[in-house]
């Protein structure tokens, strides 16, 4: 069977929901959803054209057996966590963190988009904030206003500059924290157990390897 | 019958002795009313004011009544007077609370009461005492035509109610549909999973009530009579006839699937792997008996993936097939889909819907079957393609907004139901132009539309063999009022036949249509009417020598109540009449008559009312009101304080259909400068009580407009106003904007002759 067949033939079958029931976080709520539309009406992202898919057709996406357009698709990445969808969701279905559990097991299996802006923010929170347990704003901002280049990195500081000085001001930000001083946790040994911990937890719910991000 | 006294009582309570002058009201009782007694009371409906009439009634041999305090609705327990003929004059919700507490209006107030005890006095004056109906037939058991879930329940309930059944069956074994099914759809806590179709456990019931006949292989040949005396003609197995006495009778005889047979483009009959929901039944049946997987047809393998097809030739714009939604389908479909899921977990099941309608607790029922991974799609299927020992399934999907399919051992059809109803009698068609008044032209043409060729009822009814039908072929329903109401009185339908339904619904309704049944036959037992006018103990009585048989009446009686004798005259049957006078309206010579209600007492009241000449400035408006909604919704302005014009005077009437033109020509030749009909909605969306009354009333006021010309009289005079019960605020406004109309014309010219 050619590899066309192959999909057709998968459609609407329940492989692929059931790997979403097992990979995904809450992954076992995609079957519940009644396609009701209230999601992605309430969705404010869907209102920037941003969207290829918003949640309830990612859901019938899943049940159609559409794998490849579902883990590749960037709807997932673009939900802003408003919790619109999830508080409307008249089947109680958790959407938000179905979403960031599709995208997340995306990721983890090396199919999200790439370059997706809001996957590398979260990327670079998580390896800022987990690093020594706080963030470290002026890193942080440095490493997403760099990411497309020196010039724009400096455009964008220039344009935001007035913005810093009054965080500077206020207390709110530290221009230490540039070179690697500024605010730390307590122990960050301790955070770097809990999260292994908390990985390992995670891996053993899921019945698989832990080898995770 | 003793010799005739009346009496007037005019009551001072509820400020109507504040507000009227009641001395003057006795005034006129006597003079213009004529009555032999009249009495004022402070409190009329309060014990010593009951007791005060009873009194007369007793000790001064009062025959007839006119009780002038509140409307004819309010009180009818204190007014309670069997043994004597009795009007009410509306002196409060007609009167009082409808014109405004201010001098200028006093005089025009009190004339209003004035008339109203006029009218009072004149009505009751025309009236007589019911003496009941002497044909009154007394059996009370019932027939239930059918052994399916309906029949058997609405036996097993009419049964514990205490009354005899005689339960018939066409075919060989009590169960219906439901008794072929491998399980039914929950009717219990947690509603998750399908239970027990529990037809052995009825049958069972049955067998082992002494109340309940069980004729098997039997059908109707002959219903005679009337509610309380029907003789049933049952043909039975050995080819004889059986005789049984029946008091009411409810049909309940279900449905047939929509044959499959007419949806090629889904594959039915091409391959046996596509089947009707019945057909997955009993390969669920088959399965389960033998202790294997539900196997595909073409060659026994187990059923890997199944698709299910909803609406499949149901809610057809198209005409082609069905129009209507089936109603149980999508949940038989959620639990079909379960039988697989319930066996094996990794066998894929697809359900295909454009709207997932699931009633009762089905809503969670559905939850349960998402639950267990059945997928759920929203999507029109094309085509079911055969494809070796599978199928390709082409579809839209509506969610993903593409063309696409699925790929399925099985596929299952939900088909939907056509009902069981029997023969299509639609007798009258809609009114063809006529001649004006009289003549036999003027009627409703009676047409026979299709018939089917078995009837069910087998009536010796002249309107034809079967109860009429309402829509799609179901059964007659007073659909938005009175569901189990049929226009053939003490015949009752119940369960799919009369709309599509489930069990649990179809439960349901055979067990409020028992109930309806043994109402008909208890009333029927005491001459009493059923349903809507139940308990009145009047009949229509006809005047042979003065009928033309011009067959009006036989035909328009919205209920089939009258036959023809041999000499070709109008054979009332009491007791499948409901007493909506439609017969007494559509009466060219006025020789059908009730004794509290005929062309005479409303007559005489429209001839009561102190017509002021053209000179006062004050016209006369008539009302002629439907006493199921327009006049209770007069009432209700009236408790709301909705003020109206205080130059019209209305009279109740039981229908539009009992109106006889004769009182809109008497009433403009007696100087009246309008006339306002207040009557249901007709039609498709009818909301008359009587069914078809209001419809054959607005028919015969079509002609009115003639007659009008006739007296070189503007046709806006008479005006048919369509009023339900909920108009109350918006009634008033109406009545004014008439009022103002006619007061744009010149005063009638009649007035004074
Ligand atoms: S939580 Fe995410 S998916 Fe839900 S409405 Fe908000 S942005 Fe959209
Ligand atoms: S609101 Fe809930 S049930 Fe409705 S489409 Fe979205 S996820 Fe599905
Ligand atoms: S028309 Fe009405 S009142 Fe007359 S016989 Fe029929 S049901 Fe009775």
């Amino acid at each position: 069977m050619s590899d066309l067949n192959q999909q057709m033939a998968n459609r609407y079958k329940n492989n692929f929901l059931k790997e979403i029931e097992e990979q995904a976080e809450m992954g076992e709520w995609v079957k519940m959803c009644m396609q009701c539309g209230l999601c992605s009406g309430s969705c404010p992202t869907n209102f920037q054209a941003g969207w290829d898919h918003p949640p309830q057709e990612i859901f019938m996406m899943i049940r159609a057996g559409k794998r490849d357009e579902v883990l590749s698709s960037g709807s997932m990445w673009m939900c802003t966590s408003c919790y619109n969808c999830y508080v409307r969701c008249p089947r109680k279905v958790p959407v938000t963190h179905v979403m960031h559990g599709i995208a997340e097991y995306a990721y983890r299996i090396g199919r999200a988009p790439k370059n997706q802006p809001t996957q590398h923010l979260s990327k670079t929170f998580w390896d800022n904030a987990t690093k020594h347990g706080r963030v470290n704003e002026v890193k942080l901002t440095q490493s997403l206003y760099f990411k497309d280049g020196i010039g724009a990195g400096i455009k964008k500081g220039l344009e935001m500059k007035d913005v810093a000085l009054g965080l500077v001001k206020a207390g709110r930000l530290n221009p230490l924290e540039a070179l690697g001083m500024g605010h730390k946790c307590k122990d960050v040994d301790g955070i770097h157990k809990m999260l292994a911990k908390a990985r390992e937890l995670e891996a053993q719910r899921k019945g698989r390897d832990n080898k995770g991000a | 019958m003793a010799e005739t006294k009346t009496a007037a009582y005019i009551c001072k309570g509820c400020e109507l002795g504040v507000r009227l002058d009641t001395a003057a009201l006795a005034k006129v009782a006597t003079k213009s009313g004529k009555m032999n007694i009249v009495r004022e009371h402070d409190f009329l409906c309060s014990a010593d004011g009951v007791a005060m009439i009873r009194n007369d009634i007793d000790n001064e041999g009062v025959t007839h009544a006119a009780i002038c305090a509140c409307s004819r609705r309010a009180k009818t327990e204190a007014f309670n007077f069997p043994t004597i003929a009795m009007s009410r004059g509306n002196l409060r919700e007609g009167v009082i609370w409808i014109r405004p507490d201010t001098e200028e209006a006093r005089e025009t107030t009190q004339e209003m009461a004035e008339d109203y005890v006029r009218m009072a006095c004149a009505e009751v004056k025309a009236m007589t005492v019911p003496p009941g109906n002497q044909k009154t037939g007394t059996v009370k058991t019932l027939l239930v035509v059918g052994g399916g879930m309906s029949g058997m329940t609405a036996a097993l309930e009419a049964s514990k109610a205490g009354y005899k059944v005689v339960l018939v069956e066409k075919t060989g074994a009590l169960g219906g549909w439901a008794a072929r099914l491998h399980k039914r759809v929950p009717t219990r806590e947690p509603f998750k999973s399908p239970e027990d179709n529990g037809v052995a456990d009825l049958i069972a019931r049955i067998e082992a009530d002494a109340n309940i006949k069980v004729y098997l292989n039997a059908t109707i040949a002959k219903t005679d009579g009337a509610p309380g005396r029907f003789k049933v003609e049952i043909a039975v197995e050995s080819g004889g006839i059986a005789q049984e006495d029946i008091g009411a009778i409810i049909q309940a005889t279900g449905f047939n699937l929509y044959d499959a047979g007419k949806l090629p483009e889904f594959a039915y009959g091409k391959t046996p792997n596509v089947v009707d929901q019945a057909g997955l039944e009993a390969l669920a049946r088959a399965a389960a008996a033998e202790g294997k997987p539900i196997c595909r047809p073409s060659d026994g393998q187990p059923v890997k993936s199944v698709v299910f097809v909803q609406c499949a030739g149901q809610r057809d714009a198209s005409g082609t097939h069905l129009q209507y939604c089936s109603g149980f389908c999508c949940n038989t479909s959620i639990k079909q889909a379960m039988y697989f899921k319930d066996s094996n977990p990794d066998i894929d099941t697809v359900v295909l819907f454009t709207d997932l309608r699931t009633p009762g607790n089905g809503e969670d029922f559905y939850r349960a079957a998402q639950n267990r991974g059945v997928i759920f799609s929203k999507g029109v299927v094309s085509q079911v393609v055969p494809n070796g020992n599978a199928c390709t399934v082409k579809f839209k999907d509506l969610i993903l907004n593409e063309d696409t399919q699925a790929e399925a051992d099985l596929v299952v059809l939900a088909t939907g139901v056509v009902p069981n109803s029997g023969v299509n009698i639609e007798a009258v068609a809609a009114p063809a132009e006529g001649d004006g008044e009289g003549g036999e032209g003027d009627a409703p043409k009676e047409v026979v539309a299709t018939i089917k060729p078995e009837s069910i009822l087998n009536l010796t009814y002249r309107q034809g063999p079967d109860m009429p039908q309402f829509k799609h072929g179901f059964t007659d329903s007073h659909f938005i009022c009175f569901p189990y109401e049929t226009r053939r009185t003490g015949i009752y339908s119940a369960g799919p036949v009369r709309r599509p339904m489930d069990i649990a619904q179809a439960q349901e309704d055979a067990t409020g249509a028992a109930m309806k049944a043994i109402q008909a036959m208890e009333n029927a037992g005491l001459g009493k009417a059923a349903h809507p006018r139940a308990g009145d103990l009047s009949f229509p009585t006809v005047r042979l020598e003065g009928c033309t048989q011009c067959k009006r009446c036989t035909v328009e009686c919205p209920f089939g109540a009258i036959d023809e004798d041999e000499k070709r005259f109008p054979l009332f049957n009491e007791s499948r009449c409901r007493r909506c006078g439609t017969c007494m309206g559509a009466c060219p010579v006025r020789v059908i008559s009730f004794e509290n209600y005929s062309v005479n007492t409303v007559g005489a009241q429209i001839k009561a009312v102190d017509v002021p000449d053209e000179f006062a400035e004050k016209p006369r408006i008539l009302i002629l009101a439907c006493e199921n909604d327009a006049y209770p919704a007069l009432d209700m302005a009236g408790m709301n304080r909705h003020e109206y014009d205080p130059y019209v005077r209305v009279i109740p009437v039981r229908c539009l259909g009992s109106v006889n033109t004769i009182w809109i020509t008497d009433a403009l030749n007696g100087g009246y400068d309008g006339v306002m009909l207040m009557g249901c909605k007709h039609g498709e969306e009818y909301q008359c009580h009587f069914v078809k009354g209001s419809e054959l009333g607005r028919y015969r006021l079509s002609k009115v407009g003639d007659t009008l010309k006739g007296m070189n009289l503007e046709t806006e005079r008479v005006k048919d106003l369509e009023v339900a019960i909920t108009d109350i605020a918006t009634l008033p406004q109406k009545i004014n904007e008439y009022a103002e109309l006619i007061k744009s014309f010149p005063p009638s010219p009649f007035k004074g002759f």
